[in-house]
């Protein structure tokens, strides 16, 4: 027999060893490179949620259908209606009757009426002319959001020097307003940010929820567990080759949103980086803290789509501005990682680095962070049950 | 050779007790105060069927559990408070393997290599050593997923084996694998024990496996029964082992169906054309009415019958017993001799440029049992497939109950029974919704559908399970209530495929008494197993491997193709392998002849 050569002298040592990191990083490389299903969630799906969100998903309200009521062409009441035709945010149609535009109402094919009144002309010079606005009002933001166009179209008509006397010669206020962050009033501006954060919560809960549970069903972690590996290194064995891939699940939506939709980043793209890999962490270890406790993949799964997917999706600022939700809402959102991620992303993209939101967003996630991988470690001690 | 002059024994624990809350939240004790020492160098075997402990003492000697009460000490280690050094000293392959199935031969090596920190100017020579070994040479690049069963189990061992470790800890090792590959791992690991000194602790529930070991623990239900060696286990039956000749009219199977169960018997199982049974000591063997009339030879015992007289002895009536009548008509395959139920002629199956299925004829007649056998992946479960009419053949013909199911599926599917091989039942239905839910599926109403449930729960022996989710059964049972479901509508035929992969040898007795009975009732049985012994309850079975049929017949006429290395009749194992190196030698030529 040949003579054993004892490799094996520093096998009792109770701390973590950079080899065995090293090689479990590479065998859990090796396995996302063979494994269609995380490159599909990693680099497919974000490219998907980037090209749905910006081209099909859109909630800046453009070319709303509009019945404009003439019921006597004058020449003054032919001007206001050029004005909304030459608008953007309006498609005209013309009728004649009130009684018309209702049934078009009634069909869907309108989302707002404006009533030129038969006496127009008449009231106009006496002062005060009437014009009735009426609003599809099913989805409420969008009925808000018709009716000021609607406004600010009649009010620049009305600041036009065509009837003269309206105007400057009467001294009355006037409003300048600016937006500020999002001048192009461009839902771009918000969205991207916003998926960004979707994008990493899948990234990194979705991919190590499944791959650790998988681990578990297949029985390799057990044989995983009788070797001197230390159960610290084969989380961050988990956590590493997750994290790089999650950052380049950020550089395509990033590249994307700046290229493709045009969104500015303002605040430095270091920053981004290192924040975003910050909350990249904290998802890791939400994923890796579901999976150690179920052990399953399919409940890892689902509970990872309910309580970190939808929770980034509506409770975060994404979609649904958190400042006007409900006191109880609020306080749940604040539970949730996404929402200080989607603040701080927010602000490096449209208003730069602003230190007194970034700080006190990124020490809520780094204790988030600090949560989830202690309980995480204390779940999966080298034992069965 | 490193020595440990200090430790004089490789595992020793006292009073080890495990407990285990179930899904009832019921506590059960796993591990009952179990004590036991195993030495140097030698191979240890825990025996026992399934729930005995056995996954449990080896979970717990390689510290992936704490143990409730008690002490474990591995290699002078405390398993509890040290398990990190137990762990780096010894090599563990659980019942899946723990292979990585995207990563090739050679990256799961490495990996397991690095963990263990072995350094690369040691690795190529360990390397080489063990590929040779478990002759994986060839496949280093190949993906873990893309091997046969039998190569994984071997990759499974060679990476607990880069370590060289002082004790190896193998979960059922052999559970699944075909008999060639069992017998190879077999002499992996005497090699093992014999150049390298390394103490093997290994589970099995494989009885005739414990013969091959140096000492064997059996457990059952959480408590040790005895310890010994094989000879020490088998020398309890002296004197109570015969042999019985198979008289005239009757098959041997209707006869030990007729014997398994009978007062004073312990035990009685199929030993080519004869039966062999185990009487109980108190019992003298001339005063017993069961065997009067019979001939019969005193033979030597071996471990099975002195594990069953122990079992017998501490289950006493816990281990159920069917005990059919004789069948009525007591000769009906021959009778239906020319009735032929199942024709199979020159069947093909092609997935891309793989054959499956090769060249396969045989024929099935009326209330037969007939066994199709052979290792994993030789195209038994493809064959059974096409012949439910799940899977299109490629080519060839075939008729079930005089048609093809492929074409005239609604008819004749009402004349088919089939259980899969994972019993596909639903985990989260109990057995009675199972039950209820099948009969439904097959158009039984109101009371007929009451009357075959009703039927299912006594000759199957689920009532008391009624309410048990699938999932929670153990898998005796699971393989019961599949059975049930798959003959709710009363077919003519009955498929099984694989249905005692995975069971324990009590279930696995049970089981085919069932069998027997059916058989006897006018039911065609038609079985896929790679379980050896099992042949010899099939009334004609065929021998498959890679898509081909090797030999087809009898039990005897097969077992007759091969001569036994020990001498006298052969096993059908030994017919079997022998059979298949044949067959094998020839692929061989044929390989090396065609680039010529």
């Amino acid at each position: 027999m040949t003579p054993q050569i004892d490799d094996r002298s520093a096998r009792d040592d109770s701390g973590m060893r950079l080899g065995r990191i090293r090689s479990l990083i590479r065998k859990e490389s090796l396995q996302v490179i063979r494994d269609p299903s995380s490159i599909a969630i990693a680099l497919v799906l974000p490219v998907f949620l980037i090209l749905l969100f910006g081209y099909a998903l859109s909630l800046d309200v453009k070319e709303v259908p509009l019945a404009l009521v003439l019921e006597n062409p004058t020449p003054t009441a032919t001007a206001v209606a050029g004005a909304f035709k030459l608008s953007n945010y309006f498609k005209v149609t013309m009728v004649s009757t009130m009684q018309e535009a209702i049934t078009r109402m009634d069909d869907r094919s309108i989302d707002g009426i404006v009533r030129l009144a038969y006496d127009f002309d008449r009231a106009l010079s006496s002062g005060g002319a009437p014009i009735q606005v009426i609003v599809r009002g099913v989805d409420a933001n969008r009925g808000r959001f018709i009716e000021g166009y609607i406004q600010a179209t009649l009010g620049g008509f009305m600041l036009q020097p065509a009837g003269g006397q309206a105007g400057a010669a009467t001294g009355t206020v006037r409003i300048q307003s600016r937006m500020w962050f999002n001048e192009a009033v461009d839902s771009h501006y918000f969205l991207v940010p916003g998926l960004v954060v979707l994008i990493m919560t899948l990234t990194g809960g979705l991919l190590t929820a499944l791959v650790m549970a998988r681990e578990w069903e297949l029985g390799t972690l057990e044989a995983l567990f009788v070797t001197p590996v230390h159960a610290g290194e084969i989380l961050i064995g988990k956590t590493v080759p997750y994290f790089f891939l999650g950052l380049v699940g950020l550089m395509l939506t990033a590249s994307a949103g700046k290229f493709l939709f045009h969104v500015p980043l303002r605040g430095s793209v270091f920053i981004l980086i290192a924040v975003s890999g910050l909350y990249l962490l904290v998802a890791l270890g939400f994923g890796l803290f579901i999976s150690s406790t179920t052990r399953n993949q399919f409940v890892a799964g689902q509970i990872v789509l309910m309580a970190a997917f939808l929770p980034a999706l509506f409770l975060s600022g994404f979609i649904f501005d958190l400042a006007s939700a409900p006191r109880a809402i609020r306080f749940v959102s604040c539970l949730f990682p996404a929402r200080y991620f989607v603040s701080v992303l927010q602000t490096i993209f449209l208003a730069g680095d602003v230190w007194s939101v970034i700080i006190p967003n990124c020490i809520a996630l780094t204790a988030m962070f600090l949560v989830f991988f202690s309980l995480t470690l204390l779940k999966t001690r080298k034992r069965l049950k | 050779m490193q020595a440990h002059a200090s430790e004089p024994e490789v595992l020793n624990c006292k009073g080890l007790t495990m407990e285990f809350t179930d899904e009832r939240k019921q506590r059960f004790k796993a591990l009952d105060d179990v004590s036991i020492s195993i030495g140097r160098g030698a191979v240890t075997g825990l025996i026992g069927p399934d729930g005995a402990g056995k996954t449990t003492f080896i979970r717990l000697a390689a510290g992936l559990f704490m143990p409730k009460s008690g002490t474990i000490q591995v290699l002078g280690f405390d398993v509890a408070t040290h398990p990190r050094a137990v762990q780096s000293r010894v090599g563990y392959m659980p019942q899946k393997f723990g292979l990585y199935e995207d990563l090739t031969v050679l990256e799961n090596l490495n990996l397991y290599a690095d963990l263990h920190g072995i350094q690369r100017k040691t690795r190529s020579e360990r390397y080489r050593q063990l590929m040779q070994m478990t002759n994986l040479d060839r496949f280093t690049n190949r993906l873990a997923g893309r091997l046969s069963g039998g190569m994984k189990q071997k990759l499974g061992l060679a990476c607990t084996l880069v370590s060289t470790p002082d004790l190896l800890l193998l979960d059922e090792p052999t559970v699944g694998v075909d008999p060639l590959s069992r017998r190879e791992l077999w002499e992996i690991v005497y090699t093992l024990v014999r150049e390298q000194g390394i103490t093997v602790l290994l589970s099995t529930s494989y009885l005739d496996e414990a013969e091959r070991c140096d000492k064997t623990v059996l457990l059952f239900q959480g408590k040790v029964l005895a310890t010994g060696s094989p000879s020490q286990i088998s020398a309890i039956a002296n004197g109570k082992s015969f042999r019985i000749d198979t008289p005239a009219p009757l098959k041997p199977r209707q006869l030990q169906a007729r014997l398994v169960g009978a007062d004073g018997i312990v035990d009685a199982v199929l030993d080519g054309s004869h039966v062999r049974i185990v009487t109980s000591g108190n019992n003298p063997i001339s005063e017993n009415p069961a065997v009067e009339g019979l001939t019969m030879s005193s033979i030597l015992p071996r471990f099975e019958d002195g594990f069953m007289i122990l079992l017998r002895g501490i289950a006493g009536k816990g281990v159920e017993s069917i005990r059919p009548p004789l069948p009525s008509h007591a000769v009906s395959a021959a009778e239906n001799a020319e009735n032929v139920v199942v024709e199979v002629h020159d069947l093909f199956k092609r997935f891309g440029n793989f054959t499956a299925v090769e060249n396969v004829s045989f024929n099935v007649r009326k209330g037969e049992i007939f066994g199709l056998l052979g290792p994993n992946g030789a195209g038994k479960s493809t064959t059974f497939r096409m012949l439910c009419g799940l899977l299109p053949a490629s080519s060839g013909k075939l008729r079930v109950a005089g048609v093809d199911l492929r074409q005239a599926r609604a008819s004749a599917r009402q004349r088919i029974g089939y259980v899969a091989q994972k019993f596909s039942l639903y985990g989260q239905l109990t057995v009675m919704e199972n039950l209820e839910f099948f009969a439904s599926a097959y158009g039984l109403r109101k009371s007929r559908k009451k009357e075959r449930i009703d039927w299912a729960l006594t000759q199957f022996g689920l009532e008391t399970r009624i309410g048990s989710a699938g999932s929670e059964l153990p898998g005796g049972y699971k393989q019961r209530l599949a059975m049930a479901c798959a003959l709710m509508h009363e077919p003519d035929i009955l498929f099984l495929d694989e249905p005692t992969s995975g069971v324990d040898p009590l279930a696995r007795r049970e089981f085919w008494s069932r069998i027997n009975t059916l058989a006897d009732q006018g039911v065609t049985i038609i079985v896929t197993t790679h379980f050896m012994e099992e042949a010899e309850y099939c009334d004609r079975l065929v021998i498959m491997v890679d898509g081909r049929v090797l030999a087809s017949g009898t039990p005897m006429f097969i077992r007759g193709k091969a001569l036994s290395q020990k001498g006298g009749e052969p096993t059908m194992e030994e017919a079997f392998i022998g059979i298949v190196e044949a067959f094998r030698m020839t692929a061989e030529d044929v390989k090396h002849d065609a680039p010529n």
